[in-house]
Parts: structure tokens; sequence; C-alpha cells
């Protein structure tokens, strides 16, 4: 056996490629990201002059934010914020209520064929539109102000609650609804003693998620009309009074982070 | 022993929940139920019900003019929707430039220091999170002036909380003994991320990366509507000069993007994982 014929042993390891094995389409891959970014970013227009006006801006932001000017503005600020809170409470509870039956509908194990196409129809429409464009729509026909919220987030809350409640029934334990079916249980007690028991923790947990989702949607709608604080800290910013603005989302924070915290303390506490 | 015998009228009934149980659950309801009507009437006070009982007047003259959508005005969106799909992307790659040094700093087992630095990136993904995207860009155009850039960072800026929060537990949900082989072998500190840390969150980097990336398809096509850029400007400009058949149109092709990205994450997820 020659030296020769066996090329030098390695000494040198080299990591193999983890995620496209294939060199072709490793390359091909790389290629294609650079000329997409090179076109992409050759379409961002930055007008600098604008910029540095900005910066200023900002800054004054930054100062408004760090001394938050809670008082000069109380009044739109608590109007705006009692008008966030009530809107989220209502339109959850609403939601749920509307939402049930339809959970109910959109569960293949229990309801027939054609009322699982209809409830599964109303769940893809709820969805598939963004909340803001709902609340547009909502404003054009219902007027101004917090009602229109409320059925923005209402809408949006069906969706949401109505699809993870279909999926958690079709998920549930057979056994215990086969048992009580076979006592001669009618549906409505199949649903009430075989099905709501297993659904209900979850139900309340999905609930309170909602809930906290529903607020941090109340304060982005009021930017197209709908009310809330999210019309308030509209409001100030197109005013420039910063440091309104900084107190604004302070209070957006600190409700935002209390409502995770309690919601989640509360869904594990139910669960 | 006697064996009783239990008439009709004195048998138990059998009841899910004790009389106290029972009582409270009736109080509970009570309470939500009156929360619920205090809140709708501090809601529905400044309600202007005029407005509310003309709807179906105003849904029926709404779909009459915007019916059928303007399809001729497609030729001046396909900039905008470039627009829009820039955005996501670029900002999803500037909210993974920032998110991954702060989630490094963020995940207890590869953080440098656990006083200072971890709260500091800890805090830094829960603002980000706790503010939607659209008030960033509100927030960003305000002081940029509108245009796309300000979109840009107003979609990095709120991805940077939602990569860093998930990317921070997949760190911390690594198999420290692979870890532990590799600094075993006499690997520097950097060697060790990068042999042992980076290839085992390497699938949940990619599948969390193209999860925003979707995410941020849907929220760009609305931040044009405080003014930074994409396909939600021209929303904004239609709905100021109601033309409703536009608006349809520019709908329509929100929906049809969604439905597309969409399509592309879940098969880039079902390839990776």
């Amino acid at each position: 056996m020659s030296d020769a014929a066996s090329p030098a042993y390695p000494t040198r390891w080299k990591r193999p490629p983890q995620m496209v094995t294939s060199r072709f389409w490793r390359h091909a891959l790389t290629i294609g990201a650079l000329v997409y970014l090179v076109l992409a970013i050759g379409t961002v227009e930055v007008n600098w002059q604008r910029v540095m006006v900005g910066l200023e801006r900002g800054q004054r932001f930054v100062a408004g934010f760090l001394q938050p000017d809670f008082t000069s503005r109380w009044r739109d600020i608590s109007t705006g914020l009692i008008e966030s809170l009530t809107m989220t409470l209502t339109s959850t509870v609403v939601g749920v209520l509307i939402s049930v039956p339809i959970g109910i509908g959109a569960a293949r194990n229990i309801a027939p064929a054609w009322l699982y196409m209809i409830c599964r129809g109303i769940i893809a429409v709820s969805r598939a539109l963004q909340e803001i464009i709902i609340a547009i729509f909502f404003v054009a026909l219902f007027g101004f102000g917090a009602f229109a919220g409320f059925l923005t987030l209402s809408f949006a809350t069906i969706g949401f609650i109505a699809k993870l409640l279909a999926e958690d029934i079709e998920d549930i334990d057979e056994a215990q609804a086969e048992a009580i079916r076979a006592t001669g249980a009618s549906w409505v007690q199949v649903i009430n003693y075989g099905i709501q028991p297993q659904v209900m923790p979850r139900l309340i947990g999905l609930s309170l998620y909602r809930l906290d989702i529903n607020f941090r949607e109340s304060a982005v709608i009021g930017i197209v009309g709908a009310g809330g604080i999210g019309a308030t800290l509209n409001t100030s910013l197109s005013r420039y009074e910063y440091d309104s603005a900084g107190a604004i989302l302070i209070i957006i924070i600190a409700i935002v982070m209390l409502s995770e915290y309690s919601s989640g303390y509360l869904r594990r506490w139910v669960q | 022993m006697t064996v009783r015998d239990i008439s009709a009228a004195e048998a138990p009934i059998w009841h899910h929940r004790t009389p106290a149980g029972r009582l409270a659950l009736y109080a509970g309801w009570l309470g939500l139920v009156a929360l619920f009507v205090w809140c709708w009437n501090l809601m529905t006070e400044r309600t202007m019900w005029v407005f509310v009982y003309d709807a179906p007047t105003a849904a029926a003259d709404l779909m009459n003019r915007a019916w059928p959508p303007r399809w001729s005005y497609m030729e001046r969106l396909w900039g905008p929707l470039w627009d829009t799909i820039n955005i996501a992307t670029l900002g999803t790659l500037l909210g993974i430039v920032l998110a991954v040094p702060l989630a490094f700093l963020a995940a207890s087992n590869t953080t440098p220091s656990r006083l200072i630095l971890r709260p500091f990136a800890l805090f830094c993904i829960v603002a980000s999170r706790s503010i939607n995207s659209l008030i960033w860009a509100l927030l960003l155009v305000s002081i940029l002036g509108p245009g796309i850039l300000a979109g840009i960072l107003a979609i990095g800026f709120r991805s940077v909380g939602f990569i860093g929060k998930l990317l921070y537990e997949a760190i911390e949900e690594t198999d420290a003994s692979q870890v532990e082989a590799v600094a075993a072998t006499g690997a520097s500190q950097a060697q060790v991320l990068n042999y042992a840390v980076v290839p085992q969150v390497l699938p949940s980097f990619y599948g969390i990366s193209v999860f925003r990336w979707d995410i941020n398809i849907r929220e760009s096509a609305i931040l044009g509507l405080v003014g930074a850029g994409g396909i939600g400007a021209q929303l904004q400009a239609s709905l100021n000069v109601l033309a409703w058949p536009q608006v349809t149109l520019i709908i329509i092709v929100i929906l049809g993007t969604v439905v597309v990205s969409e399509w592309v994450s879940a098969r880039v997820r079902h390839a990776i994982i």
C-alpha cells in the first residue's frame, strides 16, 4: 500500500451543514437572499434631512418618556382608559357567550356535518381579517366611539375562542361522554355532564387570555376612531405632546404587564 | 344490622356541587353580570344610538358602493405590495439581529451576568412585547416622518420581544450534557456556544423566525394606516376619499397576501421540524 494512493488524512474537522445539506441549494439560497436584500434595501427611500430633524424630536420623546406628564391631560387620559377597560370587559363577555355555541357547533365529534361547515366558516371569516380593518368598517357603520370598538373586539374574540374551544372539544376523553350517553342522557345532558366539565378549565383560561389580548387591541383600534386609549395616544402624538404620550405609553405597558402576569397566575390556578 | 329502605321521598338527589359551592358559584356569576352591566353603562354613555339604529341601512348602502371592486386599481398596488413584503422581511431581519444577543443574555444558562445583564435583557424583551407594532409605527412616524423606514423599524422593534422570548426559552431547554461534552474537550466559552448550544437551538430559531415573518406580513399590511408605508398607505388614501371599490380590492389583496404567507411559513416550518 503506497502513500501516494491515499490522500493525506484530514487533520482539521469542518462542521457539516445542518439545515440545507445539498451544496447546490445552499449556494442558490445564499445568492437568492443576497439579490433580494440588494433589491429590497435599494427601494427603501430615506429622507436623511427629515431623519435629522426627527432625531431632535426623538430626544424630546425620550425626555417625555422619562418625565411623563400625567396631570395636564388627565381628563382625556382617564376617559380613554375607562373606555378601553370597559370595552375590554364587555367585548370579552359577549364574545365568549357567542363563541360557546359556535365552538360546540364547530367540533367535529358532536356536531352534524352541515352545522360543522357553517361554524367553521364563521370562525374562518372572523380570523382572516385583522382587528383594525374590521374596526374601520364598524366605525363606518356604527359611528365613532367605543361602541364600534366593542363590536370589533367581540367579533375578533369569536374567531379566537370558538376555534380553540372546538379543538379542545375534539380532543376530549371520549370515554366519559360515552359513559354519560350510556345512561340514556339526551344530547344537552351529554354536553352538560360529559363534555363541559372536561373543557371548562381551559375555556376559563382562554377567556382570561383573550381578556388580556383584548386590552392590547383596544389600545390600537382607537387609531381608526373606535374609541379607547389608542385615540388619546393618537391625539397626543399628532399634537407633539410627547410628555403626555409618554404617560399614556407607561400606563399601557403597566396594565399590559399587570394583566399578563395576573392572567397567567389565574390560569395556572384554574387549571 | 338493619336494612333501611330508602323510600322515594327521602332518597338523596345527586348534585354536582355542595350547597356552599353552588352558592359561591351563583354569587360569582351575579358579580360578573353586575360588573358587565356597570361597564356597559359606562361604555355606552357617549354612544350616539341614532347611528347604531341606522346601521342596517348604512351597511346596505356601503355594500352597494363597495361592490364590485375596482380591478383596474391593481396596477397601482404592485409597488406598495412590494414595499409591504420588504417591510415585513427587513423588519424581521432587524428583529433577529437585535433579538439573538438579547436572547443569549437573557437565558439563565448562557448569560454572562445574572445580576445586571439578565434583568436588562428581560426588560427589553417585555417592553418590546407590550407595545403593539402599530403603536411603535405611530411613534416612529412622528419621530422619523412617514415612510417605509419607520415601518421597518416598527416591525423590527416589535419582533425583538417575540423572537427574543421564544429563543431564550429554547436556549434554556437545551441539553446540558452536550454543553458539558464540548466544554470537556477544552473548548473556550465561544466555542461551547458555537458547537454545543447553537446546533441545538438552530431548528427552533428558524421556526420562530419564519413564524414571526408570517405575523409581520399581516402587521405590515396595516402599518400604512398611520403613515409607515406599504399597502396600508393606499388603504388610508382610499378611505380618506371614500373610494370604497378600491378599499374592497385592497382588502382582497391583503387577504391573498396573508393566505400565501401563511402557506409559505407552514411549508418551511414543516420542512425544518
